[in-house]
């Protein structure tokens, strides 16, 4: 009979898996269990729902938020904190699965699976997240940006938990915009995925991060796209040079959810949304100095 | 692995592989046969039970992970002969075909209803659009589950 650890403690946790590499991690469940029944008896599971550490939202110094690993979507859907501050991770989480899924699926287990259409995850990386790691030989930070490495490849020790998800704070006033496109809002899986963020000073673009998924073998961000339009002017002109480079840059492929043409097109006309998105937002955000010009 | 896990109000135990799936057990092992298997990949709702009031998929869970806990089953949601509001208003509006999904219907019914008793027929359609049916083409349910809310209400 297969083994179930349930370690009650991070340290218990990390023994465990030190101890036992052959082992499968279990969160959620909701990627594992996966017509499980068709599948050979695993030689044992490491539960880490059970414990409690990893899970749960807390406040961190200079606005930032700090979400274990195991905590669920119906629980990041739940935090105030997260709507108001971090719409963007918000947005994605309401439209992964449906309420099943997300009672019971877990950030973390989205970044462990690390499939190029987890849905969190252009979220987490056009919001400049963090990941903390963990093993019996230490602590480290990494940012999510770098932790993808290939297809469902992550920078990852085999004797490592994932920890915690850090998110820095986002500019005030900041336009989240977050668009899946799929066969049917609920349950389907993405054909693609736009998580971006961006602010708007004084007439022009100040920041923007943009990030894909579902266009490559694994979630992308948009660095030259980015680069092209931060001090533009938010608008049409801005929008077409944005298509431009979106063009030049991602090489998506065809499957069975969808063809390379249509997500290249899509992406474009996604990008081009969100710099016209940004266009909107100016006068809702200003700099301290023009704030006092207008007072 | 020995489970203990109280369902439908009632301390119930099993020695069992923590990794089997809730589903398989609440089957084979506790012969609770209302909960059905449609997709066995988390897509359909129709395995649906709520595990501490949650609502979820009872295919992607591995037993081991409801130890300790508590768990509602369709075999929980009549009081005795009387069937709950919302299985009476699925009766009632032709809201139930062929069955298979009704049982997940209900529960997922439930929980929305308790979760957000005030919500518009369209965020009840959210809440419950992890359930698939094949038969009624869901107005059925919807006029159900709205004729339940403003029966709660009065």
């Amino acid at each position: 009979m297969s083994d179930f650890l349930q370690p009650r403690s991070l340290a218990q946790a990390l023994e465990e898996r030190a101890a036992h590499l052959e082992y499968q991690l279990l969160a959620g469940g909701t990627d594992l269990l996966v017509a499980s029944k068709d599948r050979l008896p695993l030689l044992g599971m490491i539960d880490l729902m059970s414990v409690s550490e990893l899970s749960g939202i807390e406040e961190v110094a200079g606005g930032g938020l700090r979400i274990g690993a195991t905590t669920s979507y119906s629980k990041i859907l739940d935090s105030e904190a997260i709507a108001t501050r971090f719409a963007l991770l918000h947005k994605a989480c309401r439209e992964i699965g449906a309420a099943q899924i997300q009672a019971r699926g877990t950030l973390g287990g989205n970044i462990a699976t690390s499939s190029p259409v987890g849905d969190s995850l252009p979220a987490l990386m056009a919001l400049d997240a963090q990941l903390e790691l963990a093993s019996t030989r230490g602590k480290r930070t990494v940012p999510y940006r770098e932790f993808l490495r290939g297809y469902r490849k992550v920078d990852m020790a085999e004797d490592e938990l994932i920890v915690a998800i850090l998110l820095p704070a986002q500019p005030e006033g900041a336009f989240h915009y977050w668009r899946k496109v799929g066969t049917r809002r609920a349950q389907s899986i993405s054909k693609l995925m736009i998580a971006a963020v961006g602010s708007v000073q004084d007439g022009k673009i100040a920041s923007a991060k943009i990030s894909l998924g579902a266009v490559a073998d694994r979630t992308i961000r948009l660095y030259e796209v980015e680069k092209a339009i931060v001090g533009q002017k938010p608008g049409p002109e801005t929008a077409a040079i944005a298509k431009e480079v979106v063009r030049a840059s991602i090489t998506p492929i065809d499957d069975l959810r969808s063809n390379a043409e249509y997500r290249l097109s899509t992406a474009e006309n996604l990008v081009a949304r969100f710099v016209l998105g940004l266009a909107s937002t100016v006068g809702t955000t200003q700099s301290p100095s023009s704030a006092k010009k207008n007072k | 692995m020995k489970i203990e896990v109280t369902i439908n109000g009632e301390k119930r135990q099993v020695e069992t592989a923590g990794h089997r799936r809730l589903l398989d057990v609440l089957r084979d092992e506790f012969a609770l046969f209302g909960t059905k298997e449609g997709c066995g990949e988390g897509e359909c709702g129709a395995c649906t039970v709520l595990l501490e009031g949650e609502v979820v998929n009872s295919c992607l869970i591995a037993v081991g992970q409801v130890n300790g806990k508590s768990l509602t089953t369709i075999e929980g949601m009549a009081d005795g002969q009387t069937l709950h509001v919302i299985q009476q208003a699925l009766i009632d509006f032709g809201g139930a075909q062929c069955g298979i999904c009704t049982p997940g219907v209900a529960l997922c019914a439930k929980w929305a209803l308790e979760k957000e008793p005030n919500a518009s027929k369209e965020r009840l359609r959210e809440l419950m659009s992890g359930n698939i049916c094949r038969c009624t083409g869901y107005q059925a349910i919807v006029d159900a589950v709205v004729s339940a809310q403003e029966g709660a209400d009065s």
